[in-house]
């Protein structure tokens, strides 16, 4: 008869951290189905590379540093940070181009800052930014939808066109992303933006095949995907909605102050909720609790921050998308946030209260 | 706007941050009568079951004692006695595992019931004609302490004086599986009234709440019936969440007040106890029935019947386990109280004391062993649910850095140890038990600083002694010399031999000028010289035993046996030579500090440093020398500062 000693509470609810980030990265199959079917199977050569990646990277660090590989395989954060960044990168980058961020981002980003639960930044998100500054042209390399490709590519091409640049009827990458007119195409955002600096109106610009007339081709859905994960997600409890709801509605908001001031040379709140990477990072990267603030308050302050750092580098940086960008300076302030947005505790005065 | 007071007569709730919502399983339990125990062999009444401190003892082994005969004396305010809860024979008083997450052996008394339950003779109290000192001295009589888990005294919360708003009785029961309070309420709630009457009577309370969580349907609606004739008695059902029976949730719940930090409940005119205390008040007052028993859940997947029953305090948990049908399993887990808050206990000959409201023997599925603890995700999902609103994964953070600075800033010892932060982590970190330890840590680190201050305190005080001894000495030979001198020149300068005979003199002199002195000198030495023999015996006596005990395991049983004769033999006589000396010692030692405290007082306003306690007095009280250390060196401060100026 042996009697077990245990620490109250003796009972736990069910729902362990491994969970968690598998029902992230389960959620995020929507966008992902959608982005194959409509910007090529390349996203899945992706997706294998970069967990392929991520998991050896996690498994080398666990080596070095001495501590078992398999439970921290298993609780999957590495596979939900290899999957983020592989939507994030275009579908036909060179294949080493994810092997780099994804290294980059498990081994620096997040092993060296201590590992799960200790990084300060996104790893994803810091990959990003990292080959977006080291190899922009790569990173660039946006085909419009699968609607406006001149060649349909099978799921071997994406292989071929991944490893080698060029597929395997033997087009490369930039004359793949040539419309059917001729002209190279780039994203919605980026040709809203080149258009707008030129000098053309919002309604002249929405009229190219890149766009359905108010959001981008392709685009609309892809978002539409990962909003339906991630309504799931707040459905499941997984996320809390005050980030999301933060960082939607700041954006929202901006954007349509902007376009009420200048329709002409601002994109409708709608485009901007529905175009690039907003409800990818909205629900997915902004929502990483590692890096996001820990405060109810905070959390509303952090994806304020975000939603308006996406605004700001949208409408006057110069890269085509500012989801990495502004999630990386709003996991700067963390810290700072979640100093100054401590909950009053109970039974002690508010913060500035008298006595 | 209508007042509070109008806002809570109207039946307004409020609701406190965070909580969570665990598996109830009340249901196996809340819905069966409450079973009565066979009288067990042996009943383990400890004699502390309450926070303060234990009654005297009253009773020896081999007496023969009564149904409801107080076995301690409550002597002082903070202590509530012990009694028989039925007729036996004391068999035994000696130390017996206790009922704390310790398990710490603490002083228990064994009775051996002898199946009669004799009562003694009982005085039932008329409340009408009662005064309140007699009444709250029938319940501290009574034995009786907070019956919802933390056991204060009830005599103290009945006997507060500061004006009372709110009574409020807690019948919230929000741990899982406990279904204790509700079988009483179901089965007492008559008798629970006639309690509350007499708190009212004690405390005059504007209004009295009796909060009770809306999954006890029949007890809430005997409750309510049982209150139907008092105005004031407002019977609230609250929606279901845990921990709404703390104390601070509870006051929020139903007052939208809020205890301050570091105060309590009656500093905001609000007064709290257990529906079982209140129970309990009741027999006491009007039966004369002392706290000898409470009813106590016995659930869990392990039992056949799982139930609640009526246990007398002292029932080892092994007797109610196996009244419900226990079965034992290869890797066992019994929990002294829900599976929240209870703790596990190693050994099932722990008895059933005055707070204990459950015994949970659950399977290992039904509440699986902790899996591995892994690294927090910052997901705050224990900020969440924290009743507090403290920030658990910041107080995880800075418990393992060990940095009491800051874990004082994020209000660490706000923590209630509800269990709702490591219910809810998907990391499965004990958080809790972090902060136990944490907060052990600090309370420690406190310890240690007022034993550093009293060390100091101690050494200043020597110093001081030993100063002013060095003056004394100086002073004497100063007072010699002169005395000499004078002898000399009374004897003329020029001869020889009057030199001589006027050094004879001043010797003489000297010698009858201070034999106080000398005495005490004398007495001194003595006193060193006894205190060294005796260290030198009671080391002797130390060694012996173990220097012989070594060689005497190696030889063989013969030799063993031989050393073993003398061995005791020379032990005791050094023993005896030991206390001999020690009472020697004492004796110079006490003559000594007579003429020093004589001359202490003399000195007394010249040096206030020797106001400095003694070391001795210090082991007393160590706050108060602490204190009177302060004062001292504050006033030898400032006299010092004067004299300068």
């Amino acid at each position: 008869m042996s009697f077990k000693i245990a620490s109250s509470p003796h009972n736990r609810i069910s729902r362990s951290t491994s969970q968690l980030m598998l029902l992230v990265v389960l959620a995020c199959l929507p966008g992902i189905i959608v982005q194959a079917l409509l910007f090529g199977y390349g996203v899945l050569v992706q997706l294998v590379l970069a967990i392929a990646t991520a998991w050896a990277a996690e498994a080398l660090i666990m080596r070095l540093r001495a501590k078992p590989v398999l439970p921290r395989l298993k609780d999957h954060s590495a596979l939900l940070t290899g999957v983020l960044l592989a939507v994030a990168i275009p579908p036909y980058a060179p294949w080493w181009l994810i092997i780099i961020g994804t290294g980059f981002a498990i081994i620096i980003v997040k092993q060296l800052y201590g590992g799960l639960g200790n990084n300060l930044f996104n790893p994803a998100m810091a990959a990003y930014v990292m080959l977006l500054i080291s190899f922009p042209l790569q990173m660039t390399q946006w085909l419009p939808s699968a609607s406006l490709q001149p060649e349909a590519l099978t799921l071997l091409d994406a292989v071929c066109t991944v490893f080698s640049q060029y597929s395997c009827s033997g087009f490369s990458v930039s004359q793949l992303q040539t419309g059917i007119d001729g002209i190279s195409m780039a994203t919605p955002l980026d040709t809203l933006r080149t258009d707008l600096a030129a000098g053309r109106t919002l309604t002249e610009s929405l009229q190219q095949p890149v766009f359905y007339g108010f959001a981008g081709a392709g685009w609309l859905w892809v978002n539409l995907a990962y909003l339906a994960g991630g309504l799931v997600l707040l459905k499941l409890q997984v996320i809390g909605w005050r980030i999301p709801l933060a960082v939607l509605g700041t954006l929202f908001g901006l954007s349509l102050l902007s376009w009420l001031a200048a329709a002409d040379t601002n994109p409708s709140p709608l485009f901007q909720l529905f175009s690039g990477a907003t409800m990818l990072a909205a629900f997915f990267i902004a929502t990483d609790p590692v890096s996001a603030s820990t405060t109810n308050q905070g959390r509303i302050l952090y994806g304020m921050l975000i939603g308006l750092m996406i605004f700001i580098i949208r409408k006057y940086g110069g890269y085509p998308d500012g989801v990495a960008f502004a999630v990386l300076l709003a996991n700067m302030a963390v810290p700072l946030i979640d100093y100054y947005t401590r909950p009053r505790t109970y039974g002690h005065q508010a913060k500035g209260a008298g006595k | 706007m209508p007042s509070l007071f109008q806002q809570i007569q109207a039946g307004k709730l409020w609701d406190f941050h965070g909580g969570i919502h665990p598996p109830l399983r009340k249901a196996q339990t809340a819905q069966k009568p409450i079973g009565v125990l066979p009288l067990p062999d042996r009943l383990y009444i400890p004699l502390r079951q309450h926070i303060g401190v234990p009654g005297k003892l009253l009773v020896r082994v081999g007496q023969r004692v009564l149904k409801g005969q107080p076995l301690t004396n409550a002597d002082n305010s903070m202590a509530v006695p012990v009694h028989a809860p039925t007729s036996g024979t004391i068999i035994a008083i000696n130390e017996h595992i206790s009922a704390h997450p310790s398990a710490l052996p603490e002083p228990t008394i064994t009775l051996a019931p002898d199946g009669q339950d004799e009562w003694r003779e009982l005085f039932p109290l008329n409340l009408a004609t009662s005064d309140n000192l007699s009444l709250l001295e029938r319940i501290q009589e009574s034995g009786i302490a907070g019956m919802g888990g933390a056991g204060f005294p009830t005599h103290l919360k009945a006997g507060l004086t500061q004006p009372v708003d709110y009574l409020i009785i807690n019948a919230v029961e929000c741990e899982p599986y406990i279904s204790a309070d509700d079988a009483l309420m179901q089965e007492g709630a008559i008798t629970i009234v006639k309690g509350i009457d007499i708190l009212c009577k004690l405390l005059n309370p504007k209004a009295v709440l009796i909060g009770i969580e809306d999954d006890k349907p029949i007890a809430s609606a005997s409750l309510k019936a049982a209150c139907s004739q008092r105005e004031h008695y407002y019977v609230r059902d609250l929606p279901t969440k845990y921990p709404s029976g703390g104390e601070k949730q509870l006051i929020q719940l139903l007052t939208n007040k809020e205890v301050p930090a570091g105060r309590r409940p009656i500093d905001i005119g609000i007064v709290m106890l257990n529906v079982g205390t209140a129970f309990a008040i009741a027999q006491a007052v009007l039966d004369d029935h002392p706290l000898l028993s409470r009813v106590v859940t016995v659930t869990g997947e392990t039992l056949r019947q799982p139930q609640n029953v009526l246990a007398l305090i002292g029932t080892p948990v092994i007797d109610l386990l196996n009244f419900c049908g226990y079965q034992h399993q290869a890797e066992e887990k019994v929990i002294m109280g829900g599976p929240m808050m209870g703790f596990t206990l190693p050994d099932l000959t722990v008895p059933v004391i005055k707070t204990t409201n459950c015994i949970l023997a659950p399977t290992s599925i039904e509440l699986p062993a902790p899996g591995k603890e892994t690294d927090c995700i910052r997901c705050s999902a224990c900020a969440d649910v924290c009743p507090a609103s403290l920030l658990p994964q910041q107080l995880l953070w800075y418990s393992k850095a060990k940095d009491p600075a800051k874990l004082d800033e994020y209000n660490l010892f706000d923590c209630i140890e509800c269990g709702a932060c490591a219910y809810v982590c998907p990391s499965e970190i004990p958080l809790v038990q972090y902060y136990r330890v944490a907060k052990a840590d600090i309370r420690e680190q406190q310890r240690e600083a007022v034993k550093a201050e009293q060390a100091k305190a101690r050494f200043e005080a020597r110093n001081a002694r030993l100063e002013r001894e060095k003056q004394e000495r100086m002073a004497r030979n100063q007072k010699l010399a002169q005395a000499r001198e004078q002898a000399q020149q009374g004897a003329g300068n020029s001869d020889a031999v009057a030199a001589a005979l006027a050094r004879i003199k001043a010797k003489q002199a000297e010698q009858s000028a201070a034999p106080a002195d000398r005495e005490q000198m004398l007495a001194e030495r003595e006193a060193k010289k006894q205190q060294a023999r005796a260290y030198q015996a009671a080391r002797a006596a130390d060694l012996l035993p173990t220097e012989r005990a070594a060689p005497a395991a190696q030889q063989n049983n013969t030799a063993s046996g031989e050393t073993t004769t003398t061995e005791p033999a020379a032990a005791k006589n050094a023993a005896v030579a030991a206390a001999v000396a020690r009472a020697k010692a004492r004796k110079a030692a006490q003559v000594q500090a007579e003429q020093q405290s004589q001359v202490v007082e003399a000195e007394q306003t010249k040096q206030p440093e020797a106001i400095a306690p003694p070391a001795a007095q210090a082991d007393i009280d160590p706050r108060k020398a602490a204190i009177a250390a302060a004062i001292a060196r504050a006033k030898a401060k400032k006299q010092a500062d004067s004299e300068k100026s």
